[in-house]
Parts: C-alpha cells; structure tokens; sequence
C-alpha cells in the first residue's frame, strides 16, 4: 500500500532538492538522475541513477538522501541504484542547465553548440576532455580567454 | 553466466588499477585527471558486473569477495590489462587497444546479452568506451604523428603489446569482434603513422588464470589494505 502522510514534507521534494556533492548549484533533480521515490506508511524507498559508471559521488548523495529523509520524518529510508535506463544529459532539466550557465558551467546543448558561459561566445577550444569532475571537459574560450568547465553530451 | 561477468569485471578491475597508479605522476595535471577518469569508469563497470555475479552466486557473497579475496590464478582478465603503465605511451597504446574491443564487446552485449543487469552495465559503458577510445585514439595520433621521440615509443609499445592482442578474440563469444577491431586499429595507425607489428608471436592464458609475472604484484597492492585489516572501512 502506498500512502503519502500530508503533516510531512513531500519525500519526493525532499529528495529531490538533495545537492550533487561535485556540482553544488545543481539538485539531484535538476540533474535528473533522481529515477523514484515510493512512500510506504514511515518507509521511503529512493531510486538513483549514476551519471557515469565510476561516479565517486554515490555514496554521498545516498548518505545525503538518507539524512534529508530521515530529518523530514520518515523513519525507515531505503537507496536503490539502478544502471537502466542509462543516463543521458537530456534528463538535465532546463532549470538545471540555467543553473548551471549561471555558474560558469556550459550546459550540454543538444545541438551541441558550446558558448563560453563568460561571453556566450561559441567556438571554445577543448583543453582536456576530462576536467574536475567525470561529467565535464575543460574548454578555453577563443573570444575572451576565459577558462571554463563544459558539462559533456552524453 | 556467472563466469562472463567475472571475467570482463576482471578486465576492468584491474586496469583500473593500473590507471590509478597514474594518480599524481602523469606527465601533466589534465593528463592525470584524464587517466584517473578513465580508471574510475573502468572501476564503476567492474563494481557493478562483480555485484551482479555476486547477486547469482548468492551466499551473502559482496563484490569485495571477488576483487580482495582471490588470488592471481583465480582472475580471468585479459594479459593486455595487467601490463605495466611504462611509459606514457605504453598507458596509451594498452588503453587505444582495449577500448577498440570494449567498444565492440559493449555494443554486442548490450544488444544481445543473456542477462538483462549485463544489458544494463554494457549499455552505459559503450558511451564511456566511446569517449574514452576518442581520447585514446586522439593520443595514437598525437604519439605517433609528434616528434621523432613520441613515434620511436609509441611504435615500441605497440611492438611490446600486440603479443597480448589475439587473446581478447580467443573466446568464440569475441571472435566475432575482431574484423571491426582490426579496422578500426588500422584506420588509426594509419593517421598516427605506426605500423602494425608483424611479429606473430601472441600469449595468452589470462581467461583461464594463467597471468604475466605483473599481476601478482598488483594484486599484492591492490588487495592489501583489505587483507591487513577486514572489515575495514572508510
């Protein structure tokens, strides 16, 4: 039986408003690896999703789910990782890329158009393809120098 | 089943390892963060295929049972995977070789595979494979297409490591795998300007336990934190 007990808060809003512990200025639900949240009575059980297969960052963000949870009044809190569907960037919501454009992080663009988060403008050169985090590249911009992180298309 | 999965869970365990022992010696810092990335992948695809045989096996086994637990005639990975790093180029041309078959054996099992978690792993990481082969492939060219110095050791390595080549096409599940691979290779070598080894000697052994003298040192690495002190934990 699933039930949603209103004196608490919502455990999907809960969870959903976790922080990525690598890209702080994103939740777990703008960066849609967030799969399901089931409410039975005090029992919340949370499906997650990696970004990439070696992502270091699981196991805080399921330390940070069971915290968020827990304060929020559900006793019993269960994370649940599942590899499929695979994830993709397309599941980054358009709040998540405002976010992160905003914070000096291009956000992966379907049309694959990388503009400089500093000038917007568009021809950046890749300095490495793997920059601070799994998820994203490091580009320079070729108009005013400005070094930035690009969240690479997958 | 159960074996499959242990076998490719090897491959990835332990070339993890390898590029893990990049970490703050790469000849420069994105090279480092890049070769760490890689490793990372490649640790995150072998985690979740032990976790799954651990799954089948059943007997409250976890997948620190497979990757601290058993001894060297006890990992099935392919020899190519337990080389040593050498020097750059040598990571390098290890990495271009394995991916050019990851690229194929993901894309097969992640179509095709009997068990539905495989399906899973493989389809994520045929889209890291193919990111990671785009950085490998890139440095092949930049090797062997640089200096005279870069060419010199990107040719050696490949004259090192091609003996470990055949083996990843032993299995009939894989023969299949190596005209894409062969293609794909030449293209490469092609615009990198290496030649392909015309050495026939190959060495195999690693799929049934039989490994090059590197792997039990790494093991002896890898495993000893977990051996000194069980149970321990972050």
């Amino acid at each position: 039986m699933v039930t949603r007990v209103e004196m608490r808060p919502d455990a999907r809003s809960v969870a959903a408003s976790v922080v990525d512990p690598e890209i702080p200025v994103l939740t777990i639900g703008d960066l849609g690896i967030l799969r399901d949240v089931e409410v039975d009575g005090d029992r919340v059980t949370v499906t997650i999703t990696p970004t990439y297969s070696g992502c270091p960052a699981m196991r805080q963000i399921e330390d940070d789910l069971r915290k968020a949870l827990t304060d929020a009044g559900y006793a019993e809190v269960e994370v649940r990782t599942v590899l499929t569907p695979a994830w993709s960037t397309d599941t980054i919501t358009e709040e998540g890329r405002r976010k992160l454009a905003g914070f000096g992080i291009a956000p992966p663009d379907p049309e694959h158009e990388v503009l400089c988060p500093r000038c917007r403008a568009d021809g950046p050169r890749l300095v490495a393809r793997f920059g601070s985090t799994a998820c994203k590249a490091l580009m320079v911009c070729s108009s005013c120098g400005e070094p930035f992180d690009w969240f690479k298309e997958l | 089943m159960i074996r499959t999965l242990i076998a490719h869970a090897d491959d990835n365990m332990v070339l993890a390892q390898r590029l893990g022992e990049w970490v703050s010696r790469a000849p420069e810092l994105e090279l480092d963060i890049a070769l760490a990335n890689l490793g990372l992948d490649h640790l995150g695809v072998a985690r979740a295929l032990y976790q799954r045989a651990a799954e089948l096996e059943g007997d409250g086994k976890t997948e620190d049972d497979y990757a601290m637990w058993r001894d060297e005639r006890q990992f099935t990975n392919l020899l190519l995977v337990e080389q040593p790093n050498g020097d750059f180029a040598h990571t390098i041309v290890r990495q271009f070789l394995f991916d050019a078959y990851q690229l194929q054996l993901w894309e097969d099992l992640a179509a095709n595979a009997d068990d539905e978690v495989l399906r899973g792993v493989a389809a994520k990481a045929i889209k890291e494979a193919r990111y990671h082969f785009r950085f490998s492939s890139g440095w092949m060219v930049r090797l062997g297409d640089g200096t005279d110095e870069s060419h010199r050791r990107a040719q050696d390595a490949l004259a090192d490591l091609w003996r470990f080549t055949a083996e990843m096409f032993e299995d009939p599940a894989t023969a299949s795998y190596r005209e894409a691979w062969d293609g794909i290779v030449a293209e490469v070598l092609e615009d990198a300007t290496l030649e392909i080894p015309d050495d026939p000697y190959q060495r195999s052994g690693g799929r049934q336990g039989f490994h090059t003298e590197h792997l039990g040192r790494l093991l002896a690495e890898m495993q000893w934190l977990a051996r000194s002190h069980p149970g321990a934990k972050w």
